[in-house]
């Protein structure tokens, strides 16, 4: 109850569009009625192909984003516990950092084509850095007491360093992983919009391209849904996580 | 000097520089010699910054010997082990786990088998008065159950040598005297050597059976006190002899610690 008490503003812009919409004030093209989108989104869904390129961007996104997670916390952790690994790999970071990641888009389709691969490596490529530089800051706060205990218990070096600095490294780590999906989507829908064959952002421009708005604002709301329920699953995974705290 | 063989720790002429990230490196401790029988409980009593803690972590292993020597039963110290437990000031606690888990880890470095690891966890919360609290994380207790949990964690592995720095300092008063007790009770049920690091004169007489009091930065060794008194007596704190005794060390500490104040005020 008190969720939809809290959604409603959804509802008030909801009528509020329905209502412009319909009233004439902006063209058809540029603002069809809400009621004509979910129509248009019933009628998708019941097609296969809908379905198919849902499952592509879903593969993509999630193939990219493990591989940046597992990669970028392992480089991140890496960076804080040894000084040659920080040496050598700082300036990258430091300089790749605020690139603008779709800068790379057409680079990656350059190198591995239309494709998923290119795809994944984009995400891969645009989302390993928020995981790195939180596990490296998490690592590098990572308490002198708590390490020396682990030490003094009976833990190796290495094994203290899964123990003690990956634990510790882990809350700053899940605010990095949390960027890192909200950049995948940005890049997942606009890689696909621009060099795709298939793809939930591929279908928004083909749609969009062949005037056929409805079903074009359709798999927006559907690109848009999954970033929200992503966002949100991944919130609750993170409070389970972090229960310690 | 030839240490005699019954020494378990022998501190030779150790000097440590402390050496901040930024800044000129510092003298802290000055060519200290100290040594500890078995299962002694000896305290290192100074004002903060006389490098008391530092002389720890250096018998701990954590902090590397430069100059002099440390031993601990005739071999030279090169890292920390489980032969030497260490209780730190605020707890050190693994926060992502709970009361048991935190006791059960040093158990499980050490291999022992999960079955006789659960039960040697539960017996050692149980001694510390933590049963109930099993599943419980560090952010859900108090100071003094936290303290207790490090200690039950420490003493699970068994260990010779206890390392304690400051173990009470941030605890309330009550609680520091109960644990105080229960730190007693515990040394005489086992007898371990035992390091107590204080800057609180009535806890290192109440405590230890001699006591290394130290002088401000560069820390050393000003002069070593034995006290021989009955720690079961519930009046101890009133008798004369106690009394005298504190007061005795206070006029000892407390020129080394308005030196240390000036120090600190540059």
């Amino acid at each position: 109850m008190q969720r939809l008490i809290r959604y409603s503003p959804l509802l008030i812009l909801a009528v509020v569009w329905e209502a412009v919409a319909r009233s004439g004030l902006v063209a058809r093209s540029a603002l069809p009625p809400l009621s004509d989108v979910i129509l248009a989104w019933v009628q998708l869904a019941g097609t296969s192909d809908f379905w198919i390129n849902a499952a592509d961007s879903l593969y993509r996104t999630f193939a990219g984003l493990i591989l940046a997670i597992v990669i970028g916390a392992l480089i991140g952790i890496a960076m804080a516990s040894s000084r040659p690994i920080r040496t050598l790999l700082n300036p990258i970071v430091e300089v790749f950092y605020p690139l603008p990641k779709s800068a790379l888009i057409p680079v990656t389709a350059l190198w591995l084509g239309l494709g998923d691969a290119s795809k994944i490596l984009l995400i891969f490529l645009g989302c390993m850095l928020p995981v790195t530089l939180g596990a490296y800051n998490g690592a590098r706060g990572a308490e002198q007491s708590l390490m020396w205990s682990a030490r003094s218990l009976g833990a190796s070096r290495l094994r203290m360093l899964f123990d003690v600095v990956a634990p510790s490294a882990l809350p700053e780590t899940l605010n990095g992983i949390r960027t890192a999906l909200a950049t995948s989507f940005v890049l997942l829908v606009s890689s696909e919009m621009i060099a795709a064959r298939s793809g939930l952002g591929f279908m928004i421009g083909f749609l969009g391209d062949g005037g056929n708005f409805d079903a074009m604002f359709a798999v927006v709301f559907t690109v848009a849904f999954m970033g929200f329920i992503a966002d949100r699953l991944y919130q609750a995974a993170m409070q389970r996580v972090l229960r310690w705290r | 000097m030839q240490a005699p063989a019954a020494a378990q720790i022998v501190v030779d002429q150790i000097t440590h520089m402390y050496r901040p990230a930024h800044g000129q490196p510092v003298l802290a401790i000055d060519d200290v010699s100290l040594e500890v029988r078995p299962r002694e409980f000896l305290a290192l009593l100074g004002p903060s910054g006389c490098g008391k803690s530092t002389l720890l972590y250096l018998m701990g292993g954590f902090l590397p010997v430069e100059t002099g020597r440390i031993l601990i039963d005739g071999k030279p110290v090169t890292g920390p082990g489980p032969d030497r437990g260490v209780v730190f000031q605020h707890f050190a606690l693994f926060p992502w786990k709970t009361v048991r888990g935190n006791v059960l880890y040093g158990l499980e470095r050490a291999g022992i088998p999960k079955e006789e690891r659960l039960k040697r966890a539960q017996a050692y919360i149980d001694m510390v008065g933590l049963q109930g609290f099993e599943n419980s994380y560090p952010s859900q207790l108090s100071g003094g159950m936290r303290q207790r949990t490090a200690i039950a964690r420490t003493l699970a592995i068994d260990p010779n040598i206890l390392l304690m720095d400051e173990p009470f300092g941030a605890l309330d008063a009550q609680t520091r005297s109960l644990m105080q007790s229960e730190l007693l009770a515990i040394w005489r049920r086992s007898p371990k050597t035992v390091i107590f690091v204080t800057h609180d004169v009535q806890e290192a007489v109440y405590l230890a059976e001699r006591i290394a009091v130290m002088s401000a930065r560069p820390g050393r060794i000003k002069s070593i006190i034995e006290t021989n008194f009955d720690r079961s007596d519930p009046n101890l704190f009133k008798q004369p002899a106690f009394i005298e005794k504190v007061d005795e060390i206070w006029g000892l500490v407390r020129n080394e610690a308005m030196l240390a104040q000036r120090l600190a005020a540059g």
